[in-house]
């Protein structure tokens, strides 16, 4: 189990341009993979352009309780990254006058950005229709500072969507940390309580399945209802939809697939489940993602690995979503990893 | 040419049998295909079977790949384990109902 981030080791990894090489290198360079933007190229779909913005993911720190081994953001309590009420003030200005129908609020855990809760109040004030909060779980639990979230989430009808990367625990603390299965169940009863993923409550608790290892995830459908039957059966826990999400080969899933060797097999996996349907809908085509210091990327995943938005407009400060939508969209190989199967996306499944 | 007979690498190759056999290939894949769709059986117990034939046949790629699409399914190491144990039992249970073979012809031959 990981206990630090990449970035405290120092590792090579914890460095993008070595990632983007990485990824270009060996099975693409030598010509036994496509790249993908051949494979763009060959579907008609380069360059990959953005279609209407519906999400605004907002990214308000690195900081975390948490150090997943898969965490593509290389999270950790050891990353000081936090967004300052500055590029709050900038943001806000933003959500007025977006055109986004949802608002996502991400992290590291975006709960432990000390002024986390004032912008919760402001934003909410914008009338977004779907508010979400990525929260990690075990943060209700850490410290009675953050007992009352749930309560505060319902207050501002906060739409919470929270990860879990399996029903049982000894998969879950594997890839979470030890104990995190426990803590994640007893934030999971804390939401239940005050109404979250009850029916008819209109307060939605989404959970979040990746898998814990170096496979793709199976059918969405199938998986939530074994999550369901397992949750309620084991702990009477409800919740709203399960999101099947791929691992992206960057960042501590990179440093996984590479230490494991499972890098080439992967990757021949996401390519040769390259889906052209999951094209249509990627992520990237109508999110845009906000880092902590208030740059625009394409996705969450390009944020990581520092490849702001290829537009005149590269900052919050300045954000203009007409010029924006111009824009073309910047893909690497780690794009493989939304367009597999049925496709991926911080909404589950595209395709 | 590779220098053992069994390469994980050629797993990924198995499509590749089509080229000198389009019809044949292409029949056997659509069938494979069908095989192990959900059925009257699910999705779910069609891998736990074929995981145990795998080791009932000993092949080392279908090994690697029904692991891997239990591990997809949600398949815990236990169930996977005990379908193996499955097969283990009827390939050892063949081999031991052949012990009544051993003592008919023992009983046969012995005065």
């Amino acid at each position: 189990m990981t206990t630090k981030s990449l970035s405290a080791r120092n590792n090579e990894l914890s460095n993008p341009v070595k990632q983007l090489e990485f990824l270009s290198n060996g099975l693409f360079a030598e010509g036994e993979l496509p790249t993908f933007k051949n494979k763009l190229e060959k579907s008609d779909d380069a360059p990959l352009k953005p279609k209407k913005l519906e999400i605004l993911q907002l990214n308000l720190g690195y900081m975390c309780n948490q150090v997943c081994s898969h965490c593509h953001v290389d999270a950790g309590p050891d990353r000081k990254e936090i967004m300052t009420v500055e590029t709050m003030q900038h943001c806000l200005e933003a959500i007025k006058k977006t055109g986004a129908h949802t608002l996502d609020l991400t992290g590291g855990a975006p709960e432990m950005n000390p002024n986390f809760r004032w912008f919760v109040e402001e934003a909410s004030k914008a009338g977004i229709k779907d508010f979400i909060v990525r929260s990690n779980l075990t943060i209700i639990v850490a410290n009675k500072k953050y007992y009352d979230l749930p309560e505060f989430f319902k207050k501002h009808n906060v739409h919470v969507v929270s990860s879990l990367p399996f029903y049982k625990r000894e998969k879950t603390d594997k890839q979470r940390g030890e104990g995190v299965f426990d803590k994640s169940i007893k934030a999971l009863k804390m939401l239940n309580e005050v109404g979250y993923g009850k029916e008819d409550s209109g307060l939605k608790l989404d959970l979040v399945y990746n898998p814990s290892g170096a496979f793709l995830p199976t059918n969405q459908e199938a998986m939530e209802h074994d999550f369901k039957k397992a949750l309620w059966e084991d702990f009477q826990i409800e919740f709203n939809n399960l999101f099947a999400i791929t691992n992206l080969p960057i960042s501590r899933f990179l440093e996984y697939l590479i230490a494991s060797e499972n890098y080439e097999d992967y990757m021949y996996e996401l390519v040769n489940a390259y889906n052209p349907s999951a094209v249509k809908n990627v992520m990237c085509r109508n999110t845009l993602s906000v880092s902590w210091d208030g740059w625009l990327y394409d996705c969450d995943f390009n944020q990581m690995l520092e490849l702001k938005v290829a537009s005149k407009v590269k900052h919050i400060s300045n954000y203009d979503e007409a010029a924006l939508e111009n824009r073309n969209i910047i893909t690497s190989q780690h794009c493989y990893g939304c367009t597999a199967g049925a496709g991926s996306s911080c909404q589950g499944s595209v395709a | 040419m590779a220098k053992s007979y069994y390469d994980p690498a050629d797993l990924r190759k198995f499509g590749e049998i089509t080229e000198w056999s389009e019809e044949l290939g292409e029949k056997f894949f659509d069938y494979y295909g069908k095989v192990f769709e959900e059925g009257k059986l699910s999705a779910r117990e069609k891998s736990l079977i074929a995981l145990a034939v795998s080791h009932v046949v000993k092949c080392p790629y279908c090994i690697d790949a029904y692991t891997k699409d239990g591990l997809q399914r949600g398949i815990t190491k236990e169930e996977m384990m005990e379908a193996v144990h499955a097969g283990a039992a009827i390939e050892s249970g063949a081999t031991l109902v052949h012990g009544v073979q051993m003592m008919n012809k023992y009983k046969k031959l012995s005065m």
